[in-house]
Protein backbone atom coordinates (compact mmCIF):
# COMPACT_ATOMS: atom_id res chain seq x y z
CA UNK A 1 0.00 0.00 0.00
CA UNK A 2 2.88 1.98 0.63
CA UNK A 3 4.16 2.49 -3.33
CA UNK A 4 0.79 2.98 -4.22
CA UNK A 5 0.47 6.23 -2.15
CA UNK A 6 4.11 7.10 -3.28
CA UNK A 7 2.94 6.45 -6.73
CA UNK A 8 0.20 8.68 -6.72
CA UNK A 9 1.52 11.29 -5.04
CA UNK A 10 4.39 12.04 -7.48
CA UNK A 11 1.86 11.26 -10.03
CA UNK A 12 0.62 14.29 -8.88
CA UNK A 13 3.74 16.14 -8.51
CA UNK A 14 5.18 15.45 -11.79
CA UNK A 15 3.53 18.48 -13.57
CA UNK A 16 3.38 16.82 -16.82
CA UNK A 17 0.89 14.47 -16.16
CA UNK A 18 2.69 11.36 -16.57
CA UNK A 19 1.79 8.18 -15.46
CA UNK A 20 3.97 5.40 -15.33
CA UNK A 21 2.53 2.18 -16.35
CA UNK A 22 4.95 -1.05 -15.82
CA UNK A 23 3.96 -4.43 -16.71
CA UNK A 24 3.28 -6.71 -13.88
CA UNK A 25 6.39 -8.32 -12.78
CA UNK A 26 9.04 -5.58 -13.82
CA UNK A 27 11.50 -4.47 -10.67
CA UNK A 28 12.48 -1.00 -9.99
CA UNK A 29 15.36 -1.42 -11.11
CA UNK A 30 13.81 -2.44 -14.86
CA UNK A 31 12.13 1.21 -14.29
CA UNK A 32 14.90 3.24 -14.13
CA UNK A 33 13.06 6.47 -14.35
CA UNK A 34 10.74 5.08 -12.51
CA UNK A 35 12.38 5.49 -9.41
CA UNK A 36 13.50 8.71 -10.36
CA UNK A 37 9.80 9.88 -10.95
CA UNK A 38 8.12 7.76 -7.56
CA UNK A 39 6.68 5.28 -9.88
CA UNK A 40 4.87 2.20 -9.92
CA UNK A 41 5.38 -1.42 -9.77
CA UNK A 42 2.13 -2.68 -10.76
CA UNK A 43 -0.69 -1.43 -13.17
CA UNK A 44 -2.92 -1.19 -10.16
CA UNK A 45 -1.45 1.69 -9.07
CA UNK A 46 -2.15 3.47 -12.42
CA UNK A 47 -5.94 3.14 -11.94
CA UNK A 48 -5.61 5.00 -8.30
CA UNK A 49 -3.24 7.66 -9.71
CA UNK A 50 -5.62 8.35 -12.78
CA UNK A 51 -8.43 9.16 -9.83
CA UNK A 52 -6.25 12.38 -8.64
CA UNK A 53 -6.05 13.98 -12.46
CA UNK A 54 -8.57 14.74 -14.67
CA UNK A 55 -10.16 12.50 -16.71
CA UNK A 56 -9.43 13.67 -20.49
CA UNK A 57 -11.15 12.93 -23.25
CA UNK A 58 -8.41 11.74 -25.42
CA UNK A 59 -5.89 9.04 -24.58
CA UNK A 60 -2.20 9.26 -25.38
CA UNK A 61 0.21 6.20 -24.74
CA UNK A 62 4.16 6.17 -25.22
CA UNK A 63 6.30 3.30 -25.72
CA UNK A 64 9.52 3.53 -25.61
CA UNK A 65 12.78 2.69 -23.50
CA UNK A 66 14.37 4.50 -20.03
CA UNK A 67 17.53 5.48 -22.24
CA UNK A 68 16.49 5.56 -25.96
CA UNK A 69 17.61 9.47 -26.99
CA UNK A 70 14.60 9.57 -29.87
CA UNK A 71 12.01 8.74 -27.25
CA UNK A 72 13.05 11.63 -25.40
CA UNK A 73 12.10 13.94 -28.36
CA UNK A 74 8.66 12.96 -27.73
CA UNK A 75 8.96 13.26 -23.72
CA UNK A 76 9.75 16.67 -24.70
CA UNK A 77 7.21 17.51 -27.36
CA UNK A 78 4.40 16.13 -25.11
CA UNK A 79 5.23 18.08 -21.94
CA UNK A 80 5.91 21.64 -24.25
CA UNK A 81 2.66 21.24 -25.18
CA UNK A 82 1.25 20.48 -22.25
CA UNK A 83 -0.34 16.79 -23.10
CA UNK A 84 -1.18 14.35 -20.43
CA UNK A 85 0.15 11.28 -21.40
CA UNK A 86 1.17 7.04 -20.09
CA UNK A 87 4.18 5.95 -20.16
CA UNK A 88 4.66 2.05 -21.12
CA UNK A 89 8.50 0.93 -20.79
CA UNK A 90 9.52 -1.70 -23.27
CA UNK A 91 12.24 -4.14 -22.85
CA UNK A 92 13.80 -4.45 -26.56
CA UNK A 93 14.43 -7.91 -25.43
CA UNK A 94 11.04 -8.99 -24.87
CA UNK A 95 8.68 -7.03 -26.58
CA UNK A 96 5.14 -6.45 -25.44
CA UNK A 97 2.70 -7.79 -27.77
CA UNK A 98 1.34 -4.44 -27.72
CA UNK A 99 4.51 -2.87 -29.09
CA UNK A 100 4.47 -5.34 -31.88
CA UNK A 101 0.98 -4.81 -33.02
CA UNK A 102 1.02 -1.14 -33.37
CA UNK A 103 4.69 -0.95 -34.85
CA UNK A 104 4.93 -4.07 -36.69
CA UNK A 105 6.89 -3.11 -39.71
CA UNK A 106 10.01 -2.37 -37.39
CA UNK A 107 9.08 -3.26 -33.85
CA UNK A 108 10.99 -0.49 -32.60
CA UNK A 109 10.13 2.14 -29.94
CA UNK A 110 9.01 5.24 -29.67
CA UNK A 111 5.57 4.46 -30.33
CA UNK A 112 2.67 7.16 -29.80
CA UNK A 113 -0.78 5.48 -29.97
CA UNK A 114 -3.40 8.28 -29.84
CA UNK A 115 -6.95 7.24 -29.31
CA UNK A 116 -5.85 3.59 -30.25
CA UNK A 117 -4.10 4.27 -33.43
CA UNK A 118 -0.52 4.26 -33.47
CA UNK A 119 2.09 6.34 -34.89
CA UNK A 120 6.13 5.30 -35.53
CA UNK A 121 9.41 7.35 -36.83
CA UNK A 122 10.51 9.82 -33.96
CA UNK A 123 9.95 12.72 -36.89
CA UNK A 124 6.54 11.43 -38.04
CA UNK A 125 5.50 11.45 -34.57
CA UNK A 126 6.84 14.94 -33.91
CA UNK A 127 4.89 16.36 -36.45
CA UNK A 128 2.19 14.72 -36.02
CA UNK A 129 1.99 15.76 -32.19
CA UNK A 130 2.77 19.54 -34.07
CA UNK A 131 -0.29 19.03 -36.15
CA UNK A 132 -2.49 17.92 -33.29
CA UNK A 133 -2.18 19.99 -30.41
CA UNK A 134 -1.20 23.74 -32.65
CA UNK A 135 -0.33 25.79 -29.01
CA UNK A 136 3.45 26.27 -28.71
CA UNK A 137 4.31 25.29 -32.71
CA UNK A 138 7.57 23.54 -33.01
CA UNK A 139 7.91 23.32 -36.91
CA UNK A 140 7.95 27.26 -38.09
CA UNK A 141 5.55 28.27 -40.66
CA UNK A 142 7.20 29.12 -43.67
CA UNK A 143 7.66 26.16 -46.35
CA UNK A 144 11.89 27.12 -47.22
CA UNK A 145 11.90 27.18 -42.99
CA UNK A 146 9.90 23.74 -42.70
CA UNK A 147 11.98 22.50 -45.21
CA UNK A 148 15.21 23.62 -43.41
CA UNK A 149 14.08 22.69 -40.42
CA UNK A 150 13.45 18.67 -41.83
CA UNK A 151 16.98 18.76 -43.20
CA UNK A 152 18.92 19.62 -40.01
CA UNK A 153 16.83 17.03 -38.01
CA UNK A 154 17.56 14.13 -40.55
CA UNK A 155 21.21 15.20 -40.78
CA UNK A 156 21.19 14.72 -37.11
CA UNK A 157 20.65 11.26 -37.13
CA UNK A 158 21.93 10.34 -41.12
CA UNK A 159 25.06 11.74 -40.28
CA UNK A 160 25.81 13.70 -36.57
CA UNK A 161 24.87 10.90 -34.78
CA UNK A 162 26.11 7.85 -36.96
CA UNK A 163 29.46 9.19 -36.77
CA UNK A 164 29.76 9.81 -33.25
CA UNK A 165 27.70 6.64 -31.91
CA UNK A 166 28.16 4.46 -34.88
CA UNK A 167 31.95 5.91 -35.06
CA UNK A 168 34.01 7.53 -33.22
CA UNK A 169 32.57 5.85 -29.91
CA UNK A 170 32.66 2.06 -30.74
CA UNK A 171 36.10 2.23 -32.38
CA UNK A 172 39.72 2.92 -30.62
CA UNK A 173 43.75 3.92 -32.48
CA UNK A 174 43.45 4.94 -36.39
CA UNK A 175 40.08 4.01 -36.96
CA UNK A 176 38.82 6.47 -34.38
CA UNK A 177 40.40 9.20 -35.13
CA UNK A 178 39.58 8.43 -39.08
CA UNK A 179 35.52 8.58 -37.20
CA UNK A 180 36.78 11.52 -35.77
CA UNK A 181 37.45 13.68 -38.70
CA UNK A 182 34.30 13.07 -39.88
CA UNK A 183 32.29 13.81 -36.80
CA UNK A 184 34.22 16.98 -36.72
CA UNK A 185 32.96 17.89 -39.57
CA UNK A 186 29.23 17.28 -39.35
CA UNK A 187 29.52 19.40 -36.05
CA UNK A 188 31.21 22.04 -37.58
CA UNK A 189 28.19 22.29 -39.73
CA UNK A 190 25.98 22.72 -36.76
CA UNK A 191 28.11 25.04 -35.33
CA UNK A 192 27.54 27.11 -37.88
CA UNK A 193 23.75 26.66 -38.56
CA UNK A 194 23.54 28.11 -34.70
CA UNK A 195 25.50 31.40 -35.64
CA UNK A 196 23.42 34.87 -34.57
CA UNK A 197 20.94 32.20 -32.55
CA UNK A 198 20.25 30.75 -29.01
CA UNK A 199 18.78 28.19 -30.15
CA UNK A 200 18.35 26.56 -33.55
CA UNK A 201 14.46 27.31 -33.58
CA UNK A 202 15.81 30.84 -33.07
CA UNK A 203 14.88 33.11 -29.72
CA UNK A 204 13.06 29.68 -28.35
CA UNK A 205 13.29 25.74 -28.75
CA UNK A 206 11.97 24.33 -32.20
CA UNK A 207 11.95 21.55 -33.93
CA UNK A 208 15.80 21.36 -34.56
CA UNK A 209 16.34 21.71 -30.92
CA UNK A 210 14.39 18.46 -30.21
CA UNK A 211 15.86 16.87 -33.13
CA UNK A 212 19.10 17.44 -31.92
CA UNK A 213 18.36 17.57 -28.32
CA UNK A 214 20.30 14.28 -27.64
CA UNK A 215 23.64 16.19 -27.90
CA UNK A 216 22.99 18.26 -25.08
CA UNK A 217 23.32 15.06 -22.79
CA UNK A 218 24.70 12.02 -24.65
CA UNK A 219 27.53 13.63 -25.79
CA UNK A 220 29.80 14.14 -22.36
CA UNK A 221 28.43 10.25 -21.29
CA UNK A 222 29.90 9.47 -24.44
CA UNK A 223 33.43 11.36 -23.94
CA UNK A 224 33.39 10.04 -20.09
CA UNK A 225 33.00 6.35 -21.06
CA UNK A 226 35.35 6.78 -24.35
CA UNK A 227 37.89 9.27 -22.67
CA UNK A 228 37.97 11.28 -25.33
CA UNK A 229 36.86 15.13 -26.14
CA UNK A 230 34.41 15.44 -28.79
CA UNK A 231 32.44 18.69 -28.19
CA UNK A 232 35.06 20.99 -27.17
CA UNK A 233 34.23 24.57 -25.87
CA UNK A 234 37.27 25.96 -27.43
CA UNK A 235 36.43 24.32 -31.44
CA UNK A 236 32.78 24.58 -30.91
CA UNK A 237 31.60 27.18 -28.62
CA UNK A 238 28.13 27.84 -30.23
CA UNK A 239 27.24 24.39 -29.81
CA UNK A 240 28.96 24.35 -26.23
CA UNK A 241 26.86 27.23 -25.06
CA UNK A 242 23.05 25.52 -26.60
CA UNK A 243 23.96 22.15 -25.09
CA UNK A 244 24.10 23.97 -21.62
CA UNK A 245 20.87 26.18 -22.74
CA UNK A 246 19.13 23.67 -23.95
CA UNK A 247 20.21 21.18 -20.79
CA UNK A 248 19.08 22.98 -17.96
CA UNK A 249 15.91 24.80 -20.09
CA UNK A 250 12.55 24.27 -18.12
CA UNK A 251 11.20 20.68 -18.40
CA UNK A 252 14.05 19.23 -21.03
CA UNK A 253 16.02 19.87 -17.40
CA UNK A 254 13.55 17.56 -15.67
CA UNK A 255 13.86 14.52 -18.33
CA UNK A 256 16.84 13.08 -18.40
CA UNK A 257 17.40 9.29 -17.74
CA UNK A 258 19.66 8.79 -15.20
CA UNK A 259 23.33 9.62 -15.48
CA UNK A 260 24.88 6.87 -13.70
CA UNK A 261 22.83 4.32 -15.18
CA UNK A 262 23.81 5.39 -18.89
CA UNK A 263 27.56 5.47 -17.76
CA UNK A 264 26.90 2.00 -17.52
CA UNK A 265 24.83 1.36 -20.19
CA UNK A 266 27.36 2.86 -22.37
CA UNK A 267 30.27 1.54 -21.06
CA UNK A 268 29.12 -1.71 -21.63
CA UNK A 269 27.90 -1.06 -25.51
CA UNK A 270 31.12 0.22 -26.05
CA UNK A 271 33.03 -2.85 -24.38
CA UNK A 272 30.82 -5.10 -26.53
CA UNK A 273 31.73 -3.37 -29.65
CA UNK A 274 35.19 -3.56 -29.41
CA UNK A 275 35.62 -6.83 -28.11
CA UNK A 276 33.47 -7.98 -31.24
CA UNK A 277 36.06 -6.07 -33.47
CA UNK A 278 39.12 -7.46 -31.91
CA UNK A 279 37.62 -10.84 -32.12
CA UNK A 280 37.96 -10.54 -36.15
CA UNK B 1 6.99 37.51 -61.01
CA UNK B 2 7.08 34.10 -62.62
CA UNK B 3 8.77 30.91 -60.52
CA UNK B 4 11.98 30.10 -61.52
CA UNK B 5 12.45 25.94 -60.85
CA UNK B 6 15.51 24.16 -61.54
CA UNK B 7 16.38 20.66 -60.51
CA UNK B 8 19.64 19.13 -60.39
CA UNK B 9 18.79 15.76 -61.21
CA UNK B 10 20.72 12.32 -62.57
CA UNK B 11 18.00 10.41 -64.92
CA UNK B 12 18.21 7.04 -63.28
CA UNK B 13 18.11 8.36 -59.19
CA UNK B 14 14.65 6.98 -57.83
CA UNK B 15 14.64 10.46 -55.46
CA UNK B 16 15.37 12.12 -58.57
CA UNK B 17 12.15 10.77 -59.99
CA UNK B 18 10.00 11.42 -57.36
CA UNK B 19 10.78 14.79 -57.33
CA UNK B 20 9.69 14.67 -60.84
CA UNK B 21 6.35 13.22 -59.94
CA UNK B 22 5.68 15.69 -57.45
CA UNK B 23 6.66 19.02 -59.59
CA UNK B 24 4.26 17.47 -62.84
CA UNK B 25 1.31 17.06 -60.22
CA UNK B 26 1.50 20.52 -59.63
CA UNK B 27 1.47 21.66 -63.32
CA UNK B 28 4.56 22.99 -62.78
CA UNK B 29 7.43 24.21 -65.41
CA UNK B 30 11.03 23.52 -64.30
CA UNK B 31 14.48 23.13 -65.86
CA UNK B 32 15.86 19.92 -65.57
CA UNK B 33 19.68 19.54 -65.45
CA UNK B 34 21.49 16.05 -65.32
CA UNK B 35 24.63 16.21 -63.41
CA UNK B 36 27.62 14.16 -64.04
CA UNK B 37 27.77 12.69 -60.41
CA UNK B 38 31.75 11.63 -61.44
CA UNK B 39 32.79 15.26 -62.22
CA UNK B 40 30.39 17.19 -60.02
CA UNK B 41 29.51 20.83 -61.12
CA UNK B 42 30.10 23.78 -59.26
CA UNK B 43 26.07 24.33 -58.75
CA UNK B 44 25.47 21.31 -57.27
CA UNK B 45 28.40 21.73 -54.67
CA UNK B 46 27.52 25.27 -53.82
CA UNK B 47 23.54 23.81 -53.71
CA UNK B 48 24.18 21.59 -51.54
CA UNK B 49 27.85 21.35 -49.89
CA UNK B 50 26.76 19.06 -47.06
CA UNK B 51 25.80 16.35 -48.84
CA UNK B 52 26.79 17.36 -52.42
CA UNK B 53 23.83 15.08 -53.95
CA UNK B 54 21.22 14.58 -55.90
CA UNK B 55 18.16 15.56 -56.20
CA UNK B 56 18.70 19.23 -55.06
CA UNK B 57 15.46 21.75 -55.68
CA UNK B 58 16.52 25.35 -56.39
CA UNK B 59 13.32 27.97 -56.06
CA UNK B 60 13.99 31.13 -56.53
CA UNK B 61 17.31 30.70 -55.98
CA UNK B 62 16.86 29.16 -52.96
CA UNK B 63 18.04 25.09 -52.83
CA UNK B 64 16.37 22.22 -50.72
CA UNK B 65 18.19 18.84 -50.60
CA UNK B 66 16.72 15.44 -49.54
CA UNK B 67 13.64 13.67 -52.16
CA UNK B 68 11.33 13.45 -49.15
CA UNK B 69 12.13 17.39 -47.95
CA UNK B 70 11.75 18.66 -50.81
CA UNK B 71 8.46 16.60 -52.20
CA UNK B 72 6.75 17.93 -48.89
CA UNK B 73 8.50 22.02 -49.89
CA UNK B 74 6.74 21.33 -53.09
CA UNK B 75 3.18 19.98 -51.54
CA UNK B 76 3.28 23.09 -49.26
CA UNK B 77 4.10 25.77 -51.37
CA UNK B 78 1.99 24.59 -54.50
CA UNK B 79 -0.84 23.45 -52.44
CA UNK B 80 -3.96 24.51 -53.99
CA UNK B 81 -3.40 22.16 -56.61
CA UNK B 82 -3.60 18.45 -56.09
CA UNK B 83 -2.63 17.99 -52.57
CA UNK B 84 -0.31 14.93 -52.18
CA UNK B 85 -0.92 14.85 -48.39
CA UNK B 86 -4.75 14.12 -47.07
CA UNK B 87 -5.76 16.58 -44.65
CA UNK B 88 -6.12 14.66 -41.13
CA UNK B 89 -3.52 14.79 -39.13
CA UNK B 90 -3.26 11.00 -38.47
CA UNK B 91 -3.54 9.68 -42.45
CA UNK B 92 -1.01 11.95 -43.09
CA UNK B 93 1.26 10.37 -39.87
CA UNK B 94 0.81 7.19 -41.72
CA UNK B 95 1.48 8.63 -45.50
CA UNK B 96 4.79 10.03 -43.84
CA UNK B 97 5.55 6.93 -42.35
CA UNK B 98 5.08 4.46 -45.26
CA UNK B 99 7.06 6.72 -47.63
CA UNK B 100 10.25 6.66 -45.14
CA UNK B 101 9.71 3.00 -45.17
CA UNK B 102 10.00 3.07 -48.54
CA UNK B 103 13.02 4.99 -48.77
CA UNK B 104 15.30 3.31 -45.95
CA UNK B 105 14.13 -0.40 -46.80
CA UNK B 106 13.10 -0.98 -50.34
CA UNK B 107 15.62 1.10 -51.33
CA UNK B 108 18.25 -0.77 -49.41
CA UNK B 109 16.75 -4.04 -50.33
CA UNK B 110 16.68 -3.17 -54.37
CA UNK B 111 20.28 -1.75 -54.00
CA UNK B 112 20.98 -5.66 -52.43
CA UNK B 113 19.53 -7.39 -55.45
CA UNK B 114 21.30 -4.51 -58.09
CA UNK B 115 25.15 -5.09 -55.98
CA UNK B 116 24.92 -8.64 -55.28
CA UNK B 117 26.72 -11.56 -57.48
CA UNK B 118 23.86 -13.79 -58.23
CA UNK B 119 24.83 -16.47 -55.95
CA UNK B 120 24.49 -14.33 -53.08
CA UNK B 121 20.85 -12.94 -54.19
CA UNK B 122 18.67 -15.40 -52.76
CA UNK B 123 18.31 -13.69 -49.12
CA UNK B 124 18.14 -10.16 -50.16
CA UNK B 125 15.34 -11.60 -52.83
CA UNK B 126 13.58 -12.76 -50.02
CA UNK B 127 13.21 -9.74 -48.09
CA UNK B 128 12.68 -7.61 -51.04
CA UNK B 129 9.97 -9.36 -51.67
CA UNK B 130 8.27 -9.43 -47.89
CA UNK B 131 8.65 -5.63 -48.01
CA UNK B 132 6.58 -5.82 -51.69
CA UNK B 133 4.30 -7.32 -49.64
CA UNK B 134 3.79 -5.33 -46.49
CA UNK B 135 3.40 -2.62 -48.65
CA UNK B 136 0.63 -4.65 -50.96
CA UNK B 137 -1.28 -5.22 -47.53
CA UNK B 138 -0.61 -1.17 -46.86
CA UNK B 139 -2.53 -0.73 -50.68
CA UNK B 140 -5.40 -3.55 -49.91
CA UNK B 141 -7.74 -2.43 -52.47
CA UNK B 142 -7.28 1.14 -52.71
CA UNK B 143 -6.73 2.60 -56.25
CA UNK B 144 -3.66 4.64 -54.85
CA UNK B 145 -2.04 4.41 -51.16
CA UNK B 146 -3.54 8.02 -51.75
CA UNK B 147 -6.48 6.69 -52.20
CA UNK B 148 -8.58 8.21 -55.17
CA UNK B 149 -5.62 10.27 -56.15
CA UNK B 150 -1.66 9.92 -56.22
CA UNK B 151 -0.05 10.55 -53.14
CA UNK B 152 3.11 10.78 -51.05
CA UNK B 153 3.48 7.10 -50.54
CA UNK B 154 3.07 6.01 -54.32
CA UNK B 155 5.10 9.15 -55.43
CA UNK B 156 7.63 7.01 -53.25
CA UNK B 157 7.41 3.73 -54.67
CA UNK B 158 6.46 4.03 -58.08
CA UNK B 159 10.06 5.30 -58.85
CA UNK B 160 11.10 1.58 -58.29
CA UNK B 161 8.66 0.75 -61.04
CA UNK B 162 11.33 2.02 -63.57
CA UNK B 163 13.84 -0.85 -61.64
CA UNK B 164 11.38 -3.94 -62.04
CA UNK B 165 13.12 -4.92 -64.93
CA UNK B 166 16.08 -5.37 -63.35
CA UNK B 167 15.05 -6.95 -60.11
CA UNK B 168 13.22 -9.58 -61.75
CA UNK B 169 16.13 -10.71 -64.20
CA UNK B 170 19.09 -10.17 -61.82
CA UNK B 171 17.03 -11.71 -59.01
CA UNK B 172 15.08 -14.05 -61.33
CA UNK B 173 11.61 -13.53 -59.71
CA UNK B 174 8.37 -11.90 -60.99
CA UNK B 175 6.63 -8.80 -59.63
CA UNK B 176 3.11 -9.37 -61.01
CA UNK B 177 3.45 -13.14 -59.53
CA UNK B 178 4.64 -12.30 -56.05
CA UNK B 179 2.81 -9.29 -55.58
CA UNK B 180 -0.24 -8.88 -58.42
CA UNK B 181 -2.07 -5.79 -56.62
CA UNK B 182 1.34 -4.12 -56.95
CA UNK B 183 1.57 -5.12 -60.35
CA UNK B 184 -1.42 -3.70 -61.43
CA UNK B 185 -0.88 -0.63 -59.12
CA UNK B 186 2.09 0.20 -60.94
CA UNK B 187 0.26 -0.32 -64.69
CA UNK B 188 -2.45 2.74 -63.25
CA UNK B 189 0.15 4.86 -61.71
CA UNK B 190 2.16 4.78 -65.39
CA UNK B 191 -0.78 5.72 -67.06
CA UNK B 192 -0.96 9.08 -65.48
CA UNK B 193 0.91 11.50 -67.58
CA UNK B 194 2.97 12.99 -64.73
CA UNK B 195 4.50 9.35 -63.64
CA UNK B 196 4.87 8.17 -67.13
CA UNK B 197 6.86 11.36 -68.16
CA UNK B 198 9.22 11.13 -64.93
CA UNK B 199 10.17 7.68 -65.31
CA UNK B 200 13.49 6.27 -67.77
CA UNK B 201 12.35 3.21 -69.37
CA UNK B 202 12.43 0.19 -67.32
CA UNK B 203 15.19 -1.45 -70.69
CA UNK B 204 17.31 1.74 -70.51
CA UNK B 205 17.16 1.49 -66.67
CA UNK B 206 18.41 -2.18 -66.93
CA UNK B 207 21.26 -1.42 -68.98
CA UNK B 208 22.66 1.23 -67.17
CA UNK B 209 22.61 -1.10 -63.80
CA UNK B 210 23.86 -3.87 -66.18
CA UNK B 211 26.76 -1.59 -67.40
CA UNK B 212 27.43 -0.94 -63.70
CA UNK B 213 27.53 -4.27 -62.50
CA UNK B 214 29.99 -5.19 -65.03
CA UNK B 215 32.45 -2.63 -63.99
CA UNK B 216 32.33 -3.45 -60.74
CA UNK B 217 32.73 -7.68 -61.84
CA UNK B 218 29.36 -9.01 -60.51
CA UNK B 219 28.88 -10.39 -64.32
Amino acid sequence: MGSVVVGVRAACDAGGGEVLAMKAGSSLEDAGLAIHEGGATSTGVVGAARGYQNIMAEEVKLFRTWSTPFALRIVWALKIKGVEYETIFEDLYNKSPSLLQYNPAHKKVPVLVHNGKPISESYVILEYIDETWKETPLLPEDPYERAMARFWAKFGDDKVFTSIFGGVFVKEGKEQEEAMVEAMENLQFLEEELRGKKFFGGERIGFVDLALGWLANLISILEDVAGLKIVGEDKFPLLSAWMKDFADSPIIKDNWPPRDKMIAKFQALRDAKLAAAASK
Amino acid sequence: MADEIILLDFWPSMFGMKVRIALAEKGLKYEYRDEDLFNKGPLLLEMNPIHKKIPVLIHNGKPICESQIIVQYIDEVWKDKSPLLPSDPYHRAQARFWADYIDKKIYNLGSKLIRSKKENLEIPKKEFIECLKLLEGELADKSYFGGVKLGLVDIALVPFCSSFYAYETFANFSIEEECPKLNLWAKRCMEKESVSSSLPHQQKVYDFILQVRRQFGLE
